[in-house]
């Protein structure tokens, strides 16, 4: 096989079958995707949660992940946030002409690993090359299903006036890493990205009790914009304490350097519950004792009042509001 | 020591905030001069937590909002002209000009490309000699000097095809003229942090003098800011009028020699025109005779047509502390961080965008 990937790769050709076949289908093994049919055809019963998302991130490698790491845990974290069990992925690449299949197979190794670690078969792809210039090296498109277990039932449509709003770890850690490698803004920095698959630290919540009201991971726009987006579709307001919110003093610092706001910035491995004050203890406990979730705190509660609204209580003790995110802090991070 | 969470310890806060109840008596007027101070007293709420003797304005410290809509229509009209790169920091793109941003002639095919050290521009410029690219020299004392470094590498290394619009704001003359214009009434002042870090904090002197108004020279986290209060408070009372330097981990009282050697060597203090204020004397830089080369107002033929204000913004009295961002009927209605009108709503420093994101007042 040459050292860089041709438009022919994508042509459906000979090429188009040798990557896929020696590349992809070897990495990747198993029965459902080995078989190369038009679908994977997969027998299944119970609530099917269904989601997808891109990954047009750069750079395509970044200090603690890369694109393909990112686009396994990525689809599996929006399925875990229903309370699904993350079960299948499709995994479809948008390759520039010229991308070193070096590079190509470091993803597709390191996809392979997320894919394991996450308990998740990739069953079913799709490969197309571009003309130079028309992407930026590698784009990734994955699709994922997975099963909702009986009796759970997590939307963010579900918070309550009275529950506790968990956090999983520090914020900030995934967007700082890939900012420090950004062309003409690269800094040295000990960050890496928090990128991480949530699935088990959500089983693990899960049985801990099975009434959490709302799971989100907190990825581009970060905590700030998940909390608005969880307040608004539940039509209550979030309060939450600046004090108890976990963020690396590194982070800290590159945010000031940046004049970024840690609550704006990205993450990729965390997640945020809502869940009646009563069980808040206990699914603290669950995800402390979970590898993902060492730092977890209780940051703060949902009230009734001003509905749609996130307000913070600041370390001088002051209130002020948290609003979305506008624009683009960190243009394609994710 | 870490420079961050210490300067953030509520604790620390508290006995600051106390102590500021305790001794302020006076009903004073203080305002913070630049706009990352203006951004930490909203996003911590400082404003709350002051007693009700104390009153903060917010000034004019953020250069981008005092770009005036003239120069903005120029560096948009350098834009248009075929085979000009753009460079500037990523801010400027988003300000509405008279007509158009830069940011929607970008998306028109205009080459402007967001750098983040002026010596980026100076590598756009080797790697196109072919091109002509042109730095938005926009900023107070704090970004001149790197400015001028730029130019002087420029020269030593014989890059002909870099050029500067230089747009650079003063920031002491600006307050003379705030002062004499005699609309707001001050009874201490926050002096910017990272500007005071090149020029010192004697350039402050001539506020304590001839006006009899104390000044602090503050950093820009939460304690620095109620640090500084405190100093201001304390002055008020025993009748004092000095120039003091809480940021004392960030500025001398003579300044950063090297790049006030380095400024001085390529800039000389010309006439400016500033957003809300008019023209103010000597509070510009422009490019002495030896480095004229450089001058984008001089290399090219620039043709900004008509110049607009937009109608019904108020970012001018907001600059000069004369209104707040609430006084405007604009404000978080026509003109939001999504569809700014002004510049004050677009800036990350601007007064209008700080008490929009934190919602100033809020009391929840």
């Amino acid at each position: 096989m040459k050292d860089k990937i041709l438009l022919a790769h994508g042509s459906g050709g000979k090429l188009a079958h040798e990557l896929v076949e020696g590349s992809f289908v070897k990495a990747l093994a198993n029965p459902l995707l080995a078989k190369l049919d038009d679908s994977a055809v997969i027998d299944f019963s119970g609530r099917l949660a269904f989601t997808t998302d891109s990954y047009v991130v750069s750079p395509i490698f970044f200090p603690g992940g890369d694109i393909g790491k990112l686009a396994v845990f990525g689809t599996v974290n929006d399925l875990a946030m229903s309370g699904a069990r993350p079960l299948y992925l499709s995994l479809s690449f948008i390759i520039e002409e010229g991308l070193p299949q070096s590079e190509l197979n470091q993803v597709v190794d390191s996809i392979q690993q997320a894919a394991e670690e996450a308990a998740v078969e990739v069953v079913t792809g799709d490969t197309k090359v571009v003309h130079r210039g028309s992407a930026d090296k590698l784009f990734i498109n994955t699709a994922g299903v997975g099963i909702i277990p009986e009796g759970v039932d997590v939307s963010g449509g579900n918070a309550r006036p009275g529950d506790k709003v968990l956090l999983s770890g520090t914020i900030g850690d995934h967007g700082i890493a890939v900012l420090s490698q950004r062309e003409g803004l690269s800094f040295s920095t000990q960050i890496e990205s928090d990128c991480a698959p949530l699935g088990g630290l959500v089983a693990e919540m899960l049985a801990a009790s099975p009434n959490i009201h709302c799971l989100r991971d907190p990825t581009r726009g970060g905590l700030a914009t998940s909390l608005n987006e969880l307040a608004k579709q539940s039509k209550v307001s979030i309060r939450i304490e600046e004090e108890k919110i976990p963020v690396q003093e590194e982070v800290l610092a590159a945010c000031e350097m940046l004049g970024f706001d840690p609550l704006y910035v990205a993450n990729e491995g965390k997640l945020v519950a809502i869940v009646p004050a009563g069980d808040a203890d206990k699914v603290l406990k669950a995800m402390r004792d979970n590898r993902y979730g060492k730092s977890a705190a209780i940051i703060g509660e949902v009230k009734a009042e001003h509905p749609g609204r996130v307000v913070m209580k600041t370390c001088l003790g002051a209130s002020r509001m948290v609003d979305m995110l506008v624009g683009d802090l960190l243009p394609r991070i994710c | 020591m870490r420079f961050i969470s210490e300067f953030r310890r509520s604790e620390l806060a508290d006995g600051l905030i106390s102590q500021i109840h305790r001794r302020s008596k006076t009903p004073a007027r203080f305002m913070e001069f630049c706009g990352g101070h203006t951004v930490t007293i909203f996003r911590y709420g400082i404003r709350q937590v002051l007693p009700s003797t104390i009153e903060m304005v917010s000034g004019p410290g953020c250069p981008i909002c005092v770009t005036a809509n003239a120069d903005l229509d120029k560096a948009i009209a350098l834009s248009q002209i075929p085979d000009v790169i753009i460079a500037t920091f990523g801010d400027m793109l988003k300000i509405p000009g008279s007509r158009t941003s830069l940011q929607e002639a970008k998306a028109d095919g205009a080459d402007v490309h967001t750098v983040y050290s002026t010596m980026d521009a100076l590598k756009i410029a080797e790697d196109n000699s072919d091109k002509s690219v042109v730095f938005l020299g926009i900023g107070f004392e704090t970004t001149a000097p790197t400015i001028a470094a730029s130019i002087l590498q420029a020269r030593e290394e014989e890059i002909r095809n870099y050029y500067v619009l230089s747009l650079h704001k003063l920031c002491p003359p600006v307050l003379r003229a705030i002062l004499d214009s005699g609309e707001v009434k001050l009874d201490g002042l926050i002096c910017p942090g990272h500007v005071s870090a090149i020029i010192g904090s004697r350039p402050w002197e001539f506020i304590a003098r001839d006006y009899g108004i104390p000044c602090v020279v503050s950093g820009f986290e939460p304690l620095d800011i109620l640090q500084s209060v405190d100093m201001l408070v304390a002055q008020v009372e025993n009748g004092e009028s000095k120039v003091e330097i809480a940021y004392r981990r960030g500025v001398r009282p003579e300044g950063n020699q090297q790049a006030l050697k380095l400024m001085g060597q390529v800039f000389e203090p010309c006439p400016a025109e500033w957003r809300g204020m008019g023209e103010v004397s000597d509070s510009g830089l422009k490019l002495r005779k030896e480095y004229q080369h450089f001058d984008a107002e001089l290399a090219f033929d620039i043709v900004p047509g008509p110049c607009y204000e937009p109608v019904g913004c108020i970012c001018g009295e907001v600059l000069r502390g004369v209104k707040t961002p609430a006084d405007c009927k604009l404000f978080g209605k026509a003109c939001t961080p999504q569809y700014p009108v002004g510049p004050c709503m677009v800036s990350s420093e601007g007064s209008c965008s700080a008490y929009y994101l934190y919602g100033g007042g809020f009391e929840g």
